[in-house]
């Protein structure tokens, strides 16, 4: 039978200082170069208009250029998109004054006339947003970020404790910073659906750090001797094959999305493959260490399971006590 | 094993419901017929899977009041003014299913699948509301006029009997709609003429219905120039909005009015809705401006006992009341036992009438059908392509186990896209996305199903005894794990708009049905599995 890692004693948490460097060396300049220049966010965000176009022949951006600011449109961004012929053109308020939407698709059509021919070309999107809903959108986004962290803690503090909620949201939180980051080093347009998607990498890390979690609180029942570094070592181990299975699987199929499902949705699923990696990492190496820390800073009787976890639905049983010493040979022998 | 077979019989039924829900069938459109230049409606036969605007192409529009030439007091019954007006004007687009919806407070959103042309969509979205009153045709001028219209359509080459319409016998003029099919024909000759074939006395004067399935036919035989001309002087033609049903049989109502209105909506303050203490009826009340009371009071003094059709941009609205008296000043409309929900309706048409909100775009997307099509191409390219690598990964990892969990992963497929089409969800392309995502994170379930199993098994336990602990155990991890991503979904579904909302419903619905797929699903197999041969030593896992 095939297996990976099958009996790994990997010591994970001992690594954590690398860990954290690693995370630094992510996050941070991202975060210095967000401050400086900001996010690219896209006309649903900031106000303006946005165009996809068509054309039949492939033409300069710098023609498409200087044949819109014949039109009066001044400062547009014009880039290809995906292929040679299609256009993307972003006419933002502000920088291109107030045009309205209809007055920019009036000079794209004639700047297109001119440059490639009237029947030539197509356009294929239009998006024209106020900047007082892109405001709004900015708000919203927030909010369900926020929004989510919240419903996460209450129902972690009601299913495992308070430590295991304060642990995930940290991890999350961790994760979020880091796909921005990406997102900045990239310089993907964030769009609504590239909210989505870090919505969604919260989802995604969550589940992952809690079957880690999960595991943890088994064996602090089943082991009630040894500490919780060295629990937090065997549960990562013994839950390896399944993060590195699912997390291969998802992300191969975020990654078939990035390169098959055409342009559109290609900043959506580079930032969902990258945020399954750090939402698999930071499970490791951020909610587990953060537990720990937490652990020695206000060590309790919770942590160590003492509390009977009352929920014999689904729980994995507080009978599981009364299995004899695990044969697994997965405990990690490593010193604190 | 009688559980067994209770789980089968749910497996069963639920694959059955899919499947019947993913049957492609008659779904009736109205699409532009460019030759007639109106409207018309056929039946297409497709997967009844709504997609969204950017799959199938479309325009979506956000419209807030315009405050830019002074404040409007009361936004939100503004936007409901403008909704209700949008509401009437949505027929002119070739739309399956238009979307009119006032979104929070005061912003109004309109989608409008299909529609290529952001111009003309924006136009019409955007044009003042007119109001008017007129009389019907008391005198049944146009009734008169029929058999001379019929038989001018008849000179032109125009059947009475067009393919598909109901047989000439029951095709009756009578004026007495209770007593529909047995009146005597009035319409002339044998073969009754080709627009009174389609045209049914109304209740009053000057109302017509039309049989709903003939109502493209009989537009297209109001377009001609026959009609126009046969049509007597100082009368018009004007479609109800609604579709009454008389018998088994919908109608829709055609109204011969004078061309003259009596009143316009620029004389109209105020319109409101209530019921009248005494007799319980539905009433709305209006009040006129000086100068259109005087109009009124002198026109509605003419036409007592007569019929007054509110028009609002060309369409009569509601059945015409009667005058019962003359009118000045303040009107009351009695819409008798009718709800008031009915008289609500009307008060808004009135008010929208008085009072047109004009609207300003704050959002808008067009998306070309090239574009969505390339996209759903696309993106279901890089489904089967997430679904092979998924399938492959599971059967060779897994082995036996690994080729239970890819048919469980088949039915979760299925399961999301009924579940989809049954409670009328729409398919977007981030919606897309989020489906070929959750394949992967459905066999999550199972993956930590099937290493639990290999755990439990390494400790030297029966294979029985292995599948029963695994699945036990790996429970907990899957329900907490399953349901803050639920959670999270949730909130994305009820803080995003449009796409996001899209991707939010398809991720909430693969997350139940891959918790039904993966716990009751393939449990059931390894159930049947393991019964079948009970002597199994080593699990193929």
């Amino acid at each position: 039978m095939l297996r990976l890692f099958a009996h790994a004693q990997y010591d994970f948490i001992g690594l954590r200082r690398w860990a954290y460097g690693l995370s630094a060396l992510l996050i941070l300049p991202g975060l210095v170069l967000l401050l400086v220049r900001g996010l690219n966010y896209s006309i649903e965000f900031t106000g303006g208009t946005f165009l996809q176009v068509e054309a039949a022949r492939s033409v300069s951006t710098a023609q498409l250029r200087a044949a819109l600011e014949g039109a009066g449109i001044v400062g547009s961004e014009i880039q290809t998109f995906g292929a040679d012929t299609v256009y993307a053109i972003r006419a933002r308020i502000g920088q291109t004054g107030d045009a309205s939407t209809q007055s920019v698709v009036e000079a794209v059509g004639r700047a297109l006339d001119a440059a490639v021919g009237a029947d030539a070309y197509r356009i294929v999107r239009t998006e024209g947003v106020t900047p007082k809903v892109g405001g709004e959108l900015q708000e919203k986004a927030i909010m369900a970020i926020l929004f989510s962290f919240v419903v996460t803690l209450i129902y972690l503090a009601a299913r495992f404790e308070w430590r295991f909620g304060v642990a995930a949201v940290f991890a999350t939180a961790h994760d979020i910073a880091a796909t921005i980051a990406f997102i900045r080093y990239l310089d993907l347009e964030v769009s609504l659906v590239v909210v989505a998607a870090v919505l969604t990498i919260v989802g995604y890390s969550l589940n992952d750090t809690i079957v880690i979690f999960d595991r943890v609180r088994e064996n602090l029942r089943k082991f009630r001797r040894q500490n919780l570094y060295e629990i937090l070592n065997l549960s990562v181990n013994e839950t390896l094959p399944r993060t590195i299975l699912t997390g291969g699987t998802t992300m191969m199929t975020a990654l078939a999305l990035a390169f098959i499902a055409g342009e559109v949705i290609r900043p959506f699923s580079l930032v969902m493959a990258f945020g399954i990696l750090v939402g698999t990492f930071s499970s490791i190496y951020v909610a587990a260490p953060v537990l720990l820390w937490i652990e020695r800073r206000w060590p309790g009787q919770d942590v160590r399971g003492a509390r009977a976890y009352a929920g014999p639905d689904f729980a994995p049983g507080t009978t599981s006590g009364a299995v004899p010493a695990p044969a697994t040979g997965g405990r990690p022998k490593a010193a604190v | 094993m009688k559980s067994l077979r209770y789980r089968m019989i749910v497996i069963v039924s639920l694959l059955v419901l899919s499947v019947l829900q993913l049957l492609p069938r008659r779904v009736t459109q109205r699409v532009f017929d460019a030759q007639a230049g109106r409207m018309k409606d056929t039946a297409v036969r497709r997967v009844p899977i709504s997609l969204g605007l950017d799959l199938q192409g479309g325009i979506h529009l956000a419209l807030e009041v315009d405050e830019s030439k002074g404040p409007v007091a009361d936004c939100s019954d503004a936007i409901r003014r403008a909704e209700r007006v949008v509401r009437t004007r949505v027929d002119e687009f070739g739309t399956t299913e238009p979307v009119v919806q006032v979104v929070g407070e005061c912003r109004l959103v309109v989608e409008l699948a299909g529609e290529k042309d952001p111009g003309r969509a924006k136009q019409i979205v955007q044009k003042t509301a007119f109001l008017e009153f007129r009389i019907t045709d008391m005198k049944n001028l146009f009734r008169d006029a029929l058999p001379g219209i019929d038989a001018e359509l008849r000179r032109a080459g125009v059947r009475g009997g067009q393919p598909g319409a109901v047989s000439a016998v029951s095709q009756l003029f009578s004026q007495d709609t209770t007593k529909q099919g047995t009146a005597d024909t009035t319409a002339g000759a044998n073969a009754p003429g080709a627009l009174s074939a389609v045209l049914f006395q109304g209740q009053l004067p000057g109302e017509y219905l039309v049989p709903e399935e003939q109502v493209s036919h009989a537009e297209s035989l109001l377009a001609r120039p026959e009609v126009a001309a046969g049509l007597p002087r100082g009368i018009e033609l004007r479609w109800g909005t609604e579709t009454e049903s008389r018998g088994a049989r919908p109608y829709r109502a055609l109204y011969a009015l004078e061309d003259r209105p009596i009143i316009t909506g620029d004389e109209l303050t105020k319109a409101a809705a209530r019921r009248d203490q005494v007799n319980n009826h539905s009433v709305v009340t209006f009040d006129l401006t000086r100068r259109g009371s005087r109009k009124f009071c002198e026109a509605t003094g003419r036409h007592v006992k007569d019929y007054m059709a509110i028009i609002l941009d060309g369409r009569v609205q509601g059945q015409p009341p009667i005058i019962n008296d003359q009118i000045c000043g303040t009107g009351q409309i009695d819409l008798q036992n009718k709800p008031l929900t009915e008289a609500q309706d009307l008060a808004l048409v009135l008010r929208a009438g008085a009072l047109p909100a004009p609207l300003q775009i704050v959002e808008e997307r067009a998306i070309g059908p090239s574009l969505g099509a390339d996209s759903v191409r696309a993106g279901v390219r890089a489904g089967v392509f997430a679904v092979a690598l998924v399938i492959l990964v599971m059967i060779a990892y897994y082995r036996l186990s690994g080729a239970l969990a890819v048919a469980a992963l088949a039915m979760y497929v299925l399961f999301t896209l009924g579940g989809l089409s049954m409670f009328g969800f729409t398919l977007t392309l981030p919606g897309l996305a989020g489906f070929a995502l959750s394949i992967g994170m459905a066999v999550d379930a199972n993956v930590l199903i099937f290493e639990r199993i290999r755990e439990e098994l390494q400790l030297g336990k029966t294979v029985r005894l292995a599948v029963e602990e695994g699945f036990k155990h790996a429970m907990s991890a899957i329900i907490d794990s399953n349901t803050t991503t639920a959670l999270t979904a949730l909130i994305l579904y009820l803080v995003g708009t449009g796409p996001v909302q899209g991707f939010a419903i398809t991720l909430l619905t693969g997350i139940f049905a891959s918790m039904l797929s993966a716990v009751f699903v393939t449990r059931t197999f390894f159930l049947v599995w393991l019964q079948r041969r009970p002597a199994m030593v080593t699990l193929s896992v």
